[in-house]
């Protein structure tokens, strides 16, 4: 299990990939994660040493199939159980801060 | 005077029960009573609610007196805090879940439910399932029975703990890259990963589904392939369940007492630089076990195995890069107060997850993002295939395989904390089997000079449960180390 980094792997703009999954990062916390992705990426990259041409892609490992039921009515949660759990609700729906000016 | 309640196993439980020597009320109360003395050290829980859990075991009692007969009637078990009991909390060890009602059962928890099993209490997890150590929980980290200078291992560390402190006989886990077995291994119990698509995810906290999967920890193989029994299955509500029917495994795991006839696998990718040298002579112990007990050791090769960790470390964060996104703060959880919906979503995530989630989730994005996704994710994915090609070759040569479960026994609280990379190689032996889709079992296999234990692998062929099971039951039959208890 020794390590061995690669010199030349990716390194990520952190800040700028948080963003696209809606989070926001203290100067520590970005700081932080940049030297352990670095470290990930070099570690993942590994995979780049394989040969993979000719190679089908795993999606799901055993007998994936198309799953179908019958197209029967089944009852849901029921409306008060399904909004129990919310932050914020009013008029029996789910509410959020104002979308549009 | 007869043995304590507490140190009951779960078939032990159920056998106590049927005989009425003891009710569920007395045993669930026992077990509460140990819980609340010893889990404030261990951490092992994250919530009970004793006059709730009282309640449901008298009600057992009292349909067992009107003339109930099922057999895990009043069974007590602790579930992992990521599966939805309806009623009860779960908070997958995260901060954003955090006051979060389950509205409704899981599958599994169904399933035992109708068993008529009592639902005792909830244990703790590392954040959404993702680490090796269960320290990225938000409730703070789990210590390990054996030793609580130490991790029980991870992510299932709380149900490890737990079924080791005897807090329950057995406990309901779930396993992405190890985190059934890995806790399993360091705490000296018994845990099992069923294939993917025997046990429905239905309920349980998705992580990576495309690995995910349920099983139990238990103190023994037999208790284990009990839970096992009712939890698996074809759910519509799963549809990567399997239609294959569950064959009742108890009667072979129970007759199980030797290995001939078997020919079992040992890949020499298993004992590699970085084993611990104890773990390695603890290992070899176990296999020659199984070769006193009948068994033909045959070796076999699994040439892509190194490749496991880099190949899981894509794959598993991307897609809970994909399940994490529906923590906004919408309908469920945590809600950040904010002037508009971005800033909600942005202040939500940034506050209610935990740093390995959001290094997770930061990674994940990036393997699949525009320009990267051929390069890492579709990659991965093709490696993917090749490490499952290596079992089904090594299966073409023997029935099952023989390894160790972790490189090293369990290691310090807070050793590995700051760097990723080295938590991440402790799944080393364990990430391939869900990549594979296939079933592993760890069973305890002695314990270091230092007295932490070890857990030998057993893994079998895809929805071959009852060979795993049978030969994790025939070195049970033949070793004295699952009886063994931590001295807490």
């Amino acid at each position: 299990m020794a390590m061995k980094f690669s010199e030349n792997a990716d390194r990520m703009d952190v800040r700028y990939v948080a963003g696209l999954a809606r989070m926001a990062l203290s100067d520590e916390e970005a700081a932080q994660l940049q030297g352990q992705l670095d470290d990930i990426l070099a570690f993942i990259g590994e995979l780049k040493q394989l040969d993979v041409s000719g190679v089908a892609a795993t999606d799901v490992a055993t007998e994936a199939r198309n799953a179908w039921r019958e197209d029967v009515p089944e009852r849901g949660l029921e409306h008060d159980a399904a909004l129990a759990n919310a932050p914020l609700a009013r008029h029996g729906q789910f509410a959020v801060p104002k979308v549009i000016e | 005077m007869s043995a304590p309640l507490h140190e009951m196993g779960f078939l032990d439980a159920a056998d106590a029960l049927a005989r009425k020597t003891v009710s569920s009320a007395e045993l669930t109360a026992a077990l509460l009573d140990r819980s609340e003395q010893l889990d404030p050290a261990l951490n092992s829980l994250t919530w009970f609610d004793r006059e709730a859990a009282l309640a449901e075991a008298r009600a057992a009692d009292a349909t067992r007196a009107a003339g109930d007969a099922r057999p895990l009637l009043g069974v007590p078990i602790a579930i992992k805090d990521l599966l939805n009991v309806k009623g009860q909390p779960c908070t997958a060890g995260s901060n954003v879940l955090k006051g979060y009602v389950a509205p409704y059962d899981a599958t599994v928890i169904a399933r035992l439910r109708a068993a008529g099993c009592v639902f005792v209490s909830r244990t703790n997890t590392d954040e959404f399932a993702m680490g090796g150590s269960t320290e990225t929980s938000a409730y703070g980290p789990t210590r390990n029975p054996w030793d609580v200078a130490r991790v029980p291992g991870g992510s299932s560390g709380g149900s490890a703990a737990a079924v080791a402190a005897r807090l329950a006989p057995a406990a309901l886990a779930s396993d992405t890259g190890g985190s059934i077995r890995q806790p399993a291994a360091f705490c000296g119990v018994t845990g099992f990963k069923p294939t993917y698509g025997r046990v429905p995810r239905y309920g349980c906290t998705a992580f990576a589904s495309s690995l995910d999967q349920v099983g139990p920890i238990a103190r023994n193989v037999e208790d284990a392939a009990a839970v096992y029994q009712v939890i698996a299955g074809l759910d519509p509500r799963d549809s990567t369940t399997s239609p294959r029917p569950v064959d009742d495994v108890l009667p072979a795991v129970r007759a199980a007492k030797d290995l001939k006839g078997l020919k079992l696998g040992l890949p020499k990718e298993y004992f590699v630089e970085g084993l611990d040298p104890e773990i390695e002579k603890l290992t070899r112990a176990a296999v020659d076990q199984c070769r006193a007990l009948g068994a033909e050791i045959v070796n076999v090769e699994l040439p892509h195995s190194r490749y496991g960790i880099a190949c899981y470390y894509i794959l598993a964060p991307a897609e809970a890069s994909a399940n994490l996104a529906r923590y906004d703060g919408v309908r469920y959880g945590f809600r950040a107060d904010a002037e508009d919906l971005q800033e909600m979503y942005e202040q939500t995530r940034s506050r209610g997850f935990g740093a390995e989630v959001k290094r997770r989730v930061i990674l994940g994005t990036y393997v699949l993002s525009s320009g990267f996704h051929d390069a890492y994710y579709l990659r991965a994915q093709k490696v993917r295939t090749l490490i499952r090609g290596d079992f089904e070759q090594a299966f073409a040569r023997c029935d099952a395989i023989l390894g160790p479960v972790t490189p090293t026994p369990a290691f310090r609280v807070g050793e590995k904390t700051a760097d990723p990379v080295q938590m991440y190689l402790g799944d080393v032996f364990t990430v391939n089997v869900n990549l594979a889709g296939i079933c592993g079992l760890s069973v305890p296999c002695g314990f270091t000079a230092a007295g932490l234990p070890a857990g030998l692998h057993v893994v079998g062929p895809a929805f071959r449960e009852d060979l795993a099971l049978t030969i994790g039951a025939a070195y049970q039959h033949a070793t004295e180390w699952h009886r063994k208890q931590p001295g807490i």
